[in-house]
């Protein structure tokens, strides 16, 4: 027998994402080139919001050697107009895995920029390329530009090249530019799937996408209003675990334990700190300097079960707003204005009060479509959103999934599932929003959050209800006269050759009257057909 | 015949008129008929049949669930109209077809048999008389001369005795006049349920050792063979007799040729008050010990619902509905060539013809 030395040695958080790459969606070339365009593409509608400037993005996708139907070597570009990189920071921030350093919680698209920076990296071990980055943060200074590429090892940027170029035009924006490996002939349905519903959640974006076989798509804007871009605030008390409590007070330059709390967390002043600090038995001789690894446990602890704390600060979310959802869907669903002025359209949306989970505060918004070009195909559509980006995959582990298919009864709102064409909409945005896998596809069935959406449901549904009921109506009626148009001037032909006559009688006043007698026949005997529904006793 | 086919004609135009008149009111135009829902159906002692009540519905086209009907029903009484005026007869296969090249697409044959029905209770004439036929047909045998009044053959005259097998009971036959035969070749009449039966009957020269019309029923008898048995009876003065298997079915294709069906409740001319059930009863299974088989459960059920049908008052039918129940046992009509192939009518039959009419 003999005994097998392991070998331990330390990595690098690029190393590690390199090796960890599948959980991140670089799995295969077609899923790799999915996720690359919507990490870029998310960083780049990230960028323009913050600066509130209405998102230009250019996608462009090259074929530069292999077949068309396979795995090849692709170039992937994506152009913003956003808020730009300074000239300084660029290699570290494609080029450098970072653990997040910030203490502070806004809604972003992504999580510490992360995404982006495994796009890079799986070009570059697929192709061994670098990437070059362009960017400019002022119209009025010059654009500089990088070649990198990452040490995976050492977990740090290589400049390749490094030059400034005139910025005759005063643009302002970024440009990512790199090879990689990737598969479009598979990945292209849901990478169109992909931009069609960004230009529903983002309706204020202009997406231009040139592929590979030449064809260039564009999605654009329906309004050039941007949402309130999203505040940064504390953590809240219920929200924090460990890990951050015991960095935040490495980091801290409060005295005691009521100022740490007080400068570290919302909805924390000096007489909630007292009152809890009594709650959680943490003595007054206690500092953030001398806290002993039980004493963080105990705070932790105590932080989650204290109830008397405020419910956590909404004013760090940006949710996309009633108006702006509506102007998504119409867009990309082809409603019109007039469709809906004559009920062969309807479009609503709701917008919930915030609500917390778990110390996280979250809204969800629902929009309610039908129209003749959603195709039912036996089910109900949902689009499923969070933090203003779509949600392609797991759809059935979806919390959206089960209410919208076990919870909710449709045939309450004259709703007939997989018949009436209907499209359901769900965006949850929160400072963090439960996934349940790295994956970020599908949202875990929290029951605080399924609860929002129910309710949200509910209440739009009303207002579907009445909408279904009003078409019914008129498609009635419609029916109704054009049984009348049909059946009339017949009964004019066949009455006056039977009745031996030459000239036929005019039906035109009796269809112009046809309207109103609907009242008087829902009163009639109903003898229908001339059947009688005896059987044959003969 | 002729004058028949005059009202007939006058009838249908009657209902157009009175539509055309309507429209040139400006009004909706409707018509009415009696109702023939189960609750208008009644058993009239009188006629000794089943007759519609004094219900009716009024079918307009006003109402969008009766337009469609109702231009059907004016269609149909166009081309019937048309069809009764040319001499021409037609199957309500072909009425379904018909319509559809006037875009008046019925659902299937169903809805425009029923047109056919609702047409029949307007202008109160079976189908019939306006010249629409169903596709079954019976056979009639005997020495009865008749003379059509169809196209091409009006004036000829046939012997029904001309062919062996018999002549088709069709549109041309429910039409032709009847010669008055002599009364000393021709005194009766017997309906048969089986083909093959009536083929032995022939075969046995029944119609001249009994003097009798033969005609072949071919199950439930057709309207128009029971129209021709009405009238043998009516204008010929001939007493009918029914021979049918002896089971609860048998027996009420008899009834139905004595006192019509509920189906055709809206329709007088069709039933037969006098003739009579000869055979074969369930008595007659006793008393000539048929070799029988026992009733099924469906045959039972049969039975209860005819025990509390109306027509079936009389003592005769309660003593056979009894005696079916208590022997539970059936026979049918070739049961007795247990005694040989002519026992039937040598012995059997000449016992069962002097059985008289049941007085209801």
């Amino acid at each position: 027998m003999t005994l097998v030395q392991e070998a331990f040695q330390e990595i690098s958080a690029a190393d590690f994402f390199y090796r960890n790459r599948d959980i991140a969606g670089f799995t295969s070339p077609s899923r790799a080139l999915y996720s690359t365009i919507r990490e870029l593409v998310e960083n780049s509608l990230d960028a323009c919001e913050t600066g509130g400037i209405p998102p230009d993005i250019y996608v462009r996708v090259s074929l530069e050697s292999g077949p068309v139907d396979g795995p090849g070597t692709y170039v992937v570009r994506v152009e913003d107009n956003g808020i730009g990189v300074p000239g300084d920071i660029i290699p570290s921030a494609f080029g450098q895995v970072l653990y997040g350093s910030k203490y502070k919680l806004r809604q972003t698209r992504g999580t510490f920029g992360l995404g982006g920076k495994m796009a890079l990296l799986y070009g570059q071990i697929t192709t061994h390329s670098e990437a070059t980055i362009a960017s400019s943060n002022n119209p009025r200074k010059r654009i500089v530009e990088y070649q990198i590429r990452i040490d995976i090892q050492q977990n740090k940027p290589v400049i390749i090249k490094h030059k400034q170029r005139s910025n005759p035009a005063h643009w302002r924006g970024t440009i990512v530019e790199f090879r990689t490996e990737a598969d479009y002939s598979r990945a292209m349905a849901k990478i169109l799937e992909y931009m069609k519903q960004t230009a529903i959640i983002v309706p204020y974006a202009n997406i231009t996408f040139v592929d590979p076989r030449g064809r260039l798509y564009k999605f654009v804007r329906g309004t050039t209003k941007v949402p309130k871009a999203p505040t940064e605030t504390s953590p809240h008390p219920h929200g924090v675990d460990v890990e951050t409590v015991q960095r935040l007070l490495k980091i801290t330059e409060a005295k005691s334990l009521q100022e740490f709390l007080r400068s570290h967390f919302q909805r924390i002043g000096e007489t909630t700190a007292r009152k809890f600090l009594h709650y959680a038995g943490l003595g007054q001789k206690k500092t953030p300097r001398n806290m002993g690894p039980d004493d963080v446990l105990k705070l932790v602890k105590a932080m989650k079960s204290y109830e008397d704390f405020l419910a956590p600060d909404p004013t760090c979310l940006s949710p996309l707003g009633e108006e702006l959802l509506a102007t998504g869907i119409k867009k990309e669903l082809g409603v019109s204005q007039e469709q809906i002025d004559d009920g062969t359209a309807f479009v609503t949306t709701l917008q919930r009060k915030p609500d917390t989970y778990a110390g996280f505060p979250f809204i969800v918004e629902i929009g309610l479509a039908s129209t003749k070009s959603i195709q039912a195909e036996g089910r109900i559509l949902l689009f499923r959103f969070a933090n203003k980006i779509p949600l392609l995959f797991d759809e059935a582990s979806d919390v959206s999934w089960n209410v919208v298919n076990e919870l909710i009864d449709w045939r309450n709102y004259r709703v007939i599932p997989g018949e009436t064409p209907l499209a359901v909409f769900v965006h949850v945005c929160s400072t963090k929003i439960p996934y349940k896998t790295v994956g970020k596809e599908f949202i875990a069935d929290r029951p605080e959050v399924e609860h929002e959406i129910l309710n949200a449901l509910r209440e739009s549904g009303r207002s579907l209800k009445i909408y279904l009921s009003r078409r019914e109506h008129l498609e009635r009626e419609k029916k109704r006269l054009d049984v009348f148009e049909k059946y009339l001037p017949k009964v004019a032909v066949f009455s006056t050759r039977l009745a031996k006559e030459k000239k036929e009688p005019d039906v035109k006043q009796l269809l112009k009257g046809v309207m109103k007698y609907t009242a008087e026949e829902e009163g009639e005997e109903a003898t229908t057909r001339g059947s009688t529904a005896e059987e044959e006793q003969a | 015949m002729k004058e028949r086919k005059e009202k007939v004609l006058s009838s249908l135009r009657e209902m157009g008129s009175d539509v055309y008149g309507q429209l040139l009111k400006n009004d909706f135009p409707s018509v009415k008929m009696p109702s023939r829902s189960i609750a208008n159906i009644l058993y009239d002692d009188k006629t000794r049949q089943y007759i519609l009540g004094k219900r009716s519905v009024k079918r307009s086209a006003r109402n969008v669930r009766h337009i469609r009907p109702f231009t059907q029903l004016l269609w149909t009484a166009m081309f019937v109209d048309e069809l009764t005026e040319q001499n021409k007869t037609s199957t309500l296969r072909d009425v379904f077809y018909s319509a559809q090249a006037y875009e008046m697409d019925f659902q299937d044959q169903q809805e425009s048999d029923n047109l056919i029905t609702d047409l029949e209770s307007v202008v109160r004439f079976s189908r019939e008389d306006f010249n629409v036929y169903p596709e079954e047909r019976s056979a009639i045998f005997g020495d009865l001369t008749v003379e059509y009044t169809v196209p091409g053959y009006e004036g000829r005259q046939l012997n029904l005795t001309s062919h062996p097998d018999g002549v088709m009971i069709g549109p041309a036959l429910t039409t032709a006049d009847f010669v008055r035969p002599d009364k000393r070749r021709v005194d009766k009449v017997i309906a048969i349920e089986k083909g093959g039966l009536f083929t032995r009957f022939i075969e046995e020269r029944v119609h001249q050792r009994y003097k009798a019309l033969l005609i072949h029923t071919a199950g439930q008898a057709p309207r128009a063979t029971r129209f021709i048995l009405r009238r043998l009876n009516q204008e010929l003065e001939l007493p009918v007799y029914i021979f049918t298997d002896g089971d609860p079915w048998g027996m009420h294709i008899a009834m139905v040729i004595i006192s019509g069906s509920a189906n055709a409740a809206h329709l007088r001319d069709l039933n037969t008050p006098d003739a009579v059930w000869s055979g074969v009863w369930a008595t007659d299974i006793v008393d000539y010990k048929l070799p029988s088989d026992p009733l099924t459960d469906l045959d039972i059920k049969r039975l209860n619902e005819l025990e509390k049908d109306p027509r079936y008052k009389g003592s005769m039918w309660n003593r056979e509905i009894d005696t079916f129940r208590k022997i539970r046992k059936k026979s049918e009509q070739e049961a007795f060539s247990r005694y040989g192939l002519t026992y039937i009518v040598d012995k059997y039959l000449p016992e069962k013809l002097k059985v008289k009419p049941e007085k209801a």
